[in-house]
């Protein structure tokens, strides 16, 4: 997958399918097997120990799970500045000033600095992580799921929050979601993925509104669309995903996809270039 | 009251006592289902939508007690019985199925025995017909192999396949309700639809009624025939789903159709959100819980809560200042 300067990115899958791995090897949380992470076009295997450390931060990760995320005996100020005194930017003056113009950006304000995580609500919570992530201004932020958490009517804040700071500092952002009409109003391109491989890649409205591998149909058909007018759908897949060990031979859909072929079966589809901007993994597409 | 009302919760009011203080999670609960039909129970943190639910069998934790209301199930005044009396309730007339199923399945007990227990705890039937009745409502559920299966432990069980064996538990003695809360949270997007197919196919075939609670509007729009809004521990709306989406009238029901976007995508870029936070029930305000938050707040929104009244076939509000009905062209 790649990702480009600006960009908003959407990763999109059912449980196991890989996509928080996937985010947790982008930040050096896990390693990966095989593949490789560039950053700006530099392989991270060929960085040595020290520039590996203090060079990772152009990519940062907001978890799944914000409140989990903060240390409950740090206060707010001392969270956000905690990246800014690991990696020794600035003078602590200049530090503790930082802090106080990150919590204006992300909306909250100052006099939070000295309250613990505990004493704050789950949307201000997540807005905490967020400026603690922007700390060392990033390139690249990943937020995984930033919003499932939190109460529907405070989620369009948030998410509000990050387009407002993605255009200010035309950061990327990779958003790992399972909402898909999430996605559309977020992201400008989408992956979907289906048991550790992408399966499909393109626009968002265009995937969306026209899948072209059967599990996105799947995805797509099964989405519960808070609109009760469009409520009859097309059939969804049976059975469940299944366990990603011992998968067997050719394409890892083939069990439960409802066009499944003989040649599915045999081998392992690739993703490739499918009309413009477009890559799907799958001998039969449905466009 | 019609003759097919399976569910009956009128000005329900909850005390709590938390250390020294009272609080009232839930000031004024309505709740209507009748037999063959899904509602849907939304709301948000601190709208009291799962205490009153579980009024409704009175499985509330300690502290929590009914201060006023009525509460009928299938006919009865719940308020009025014993232990006894809700003991025969639990698990016959009424069933339950529970978010997390893994959390509510007894993991040292097989599958099969659990729901076999259900039946046993009701019918006097001896342990082979009681078996037999657990593989037939596993059947409805559409757990596959249901009789091969039955010795399974729910370890060894996906998280669609425990939740069917919590829905066939619900269902086994044949209840006139089913109080499903957050049935299809922990579950995949894919597994979910299956589970919302399967509780609308078992209200069609066994015309039971389901209280379906849930804050995620999607489900509501997909699986609910009618709604109910709750809202800092009160009713503030009932109407069809459909009325809900497309012509609500309170500015709470506007407020969370507008800020769940859907996935047709619409020309306005930003989400709209509501501002501020859902009301804390420890420090409540006087009057609506919603006018801090609400567009069309009036002075008299502040000073005194407004009353739950019916407004048409089907259609009750708690709203001095309403949205505007729909215009048709």
């Amino acid at each position: 997958m790649t990702i480009g300067e600006g960009e908003s990115v959407a990763l999109v899958g059912e449980s196991g399918c890989g996509k928080t791995t996937l985010a947790r090897i982008a930040v050096r949380l896990e390693s990966a097997e095989t593949g490789d992470v560039l950053v700006d076009g530099i392989s991270r295997r060929d960085l040595s120990r020290g520039q590996l450390r203090l060079g990772t931060t152009e990519i940062q990760l907001i978890p799944q799970d914000a409140s989990a995320a903060l240390d409950p005996r740090m206060t707010i100020a001392v969270s956000i500045g905690e990246p800014l005194s690991i990696h020794r930017r600035g003078s602590k003056a200049e530090r503790e000033a930082r802090v106080l113009d990150l919590l204006d950006e992300v909306g909250l304000d100052r006099s939070l600095a000295d309250r613990f995580p505990h004493q704050l609500s789950g949307g201000q919570r997540q807005r905490v992580v967020i400026a603690r992530a922007l700390a060392l201004e990033p390139k690249l932020l990943i937020a995984d799921e930033p919003v499932s958490a939190l109460d529907v009517s405070v989620r369009a804040q948030i998410l509000n929050l990050l387009r407002e700071i993605r255009e200010r500092r035309s950061l990327a952002l990779l958003l790992i979601s399972h909402d898909l009409a999430v996605v559309r109003t977020i992201s400008e391109r989408i992956d979907v993925m289906y048991l550790g491989r992408i399966v499909e890649s393109g626009p968002t409205a265009a995937v969306i509104d026209q899948p072209a591998h059967p599990y996105t149909a799947a995805l797509v058909a099964a989405f519960p669309d808070p609109d009760p007018t469009t409520r009859e759908r097309r059939a969804a897949p049976e059975g469940e995903v299944p366990s990603p060990v011992d998968l067997p031979v050719g394409c890892a859909f083939a069990g439960r996809c409802l066009h499944v072929q003989e040649d599915c079966r045999a081998t392992d589809p690739h993703l490739s270039d499918h009309g413009v901007a477009r890559r799907v993994a799958c001998f039969h597409p449905l466009v | 009251m019609a003759a097919d009302t399976v569910l009956a919760i009128k000005g329900l009011a909850l005390d709590a006592r938390i250390r020294r203080t009272t609080a009232q999670p839930v000031a004024d609960a309505h709740i209507e289902v009748r037999a063959g039909e899904i509602v849907g129970l939304v709301g948000e943190s601190g709208s009291g939508k799962t205490l009153t639910a579980l009024s409704a069998l009175r499985l509330l934790p300690d502290n929590i007690e009914i201060a006023a209301g009525r509460i009928e199930v299938g006919g009865q005044d719940v308020r009025a019985l014993d232990e006894a009396g809700l003991a025969a309730l639990r698990g016959s007339v009424v069933g339950m199925v529970f978010q997390d199923p893994i959390g509510s399945l007894n993991p040292s007990m097989t599958i099969g025995r659990q729901v076999a227990e259900v039946v046993r705890i009701h019918q006097q039937t001896d342990r082979a017909a009681a078996d037999a009745r657990a593989i037939e409502a596993l059947g409805l559920v559409g757990f596959p192999q249901a009789r091969e299966r039955f010795d399974a432990y729910p370890h060894q069980l996906s998280g669609g396949l425990r939740q069917r064996v919590m829905i066939a538990m619900a269902i086994a003695n044949e209840p006139r309700l089913v109080i499903a809360d957050e049935p299809t949270t922990a579950l995949d997007v894919t597994v979910q639809a299956q589970i919302l197919e399967l509780l609308q196919s078992l209200v069609a075939e066994l015309g039971i009624g389901v209280l379906l609670i849930t804050h995620d509007l999607g489900v509501i729009a997909n699986a609910a025939d009618r709604v109910t809004v709750m809202y800092g521990g009160r009713t503030v709306e009932q109407c069809s789903t459909l009325e809900a989406f497309g012509d609500m009238r309170h500015p709470y029901t506007e407020a969370l159709v507008a800020s769940a976007p859907t996935l047709e995508g619409s020309e306005e870029l930003v989400l709209r959100g509501i501002p501020g936070t859902p009301p804390d029930p420890m420090r409540p305000e006087p009057g609506c819980p919603f006018a801090p938050r609400c567009a069309r707040a009036l002075p008299d929104c502040v000073t005194a809560p407004p009353v739950f009244t019916a407004i048409g076939e089907g259609r009750a509000l708690a709203c001095i200042n309403p949205v505007p009905a729909a215009v048709r062209v």
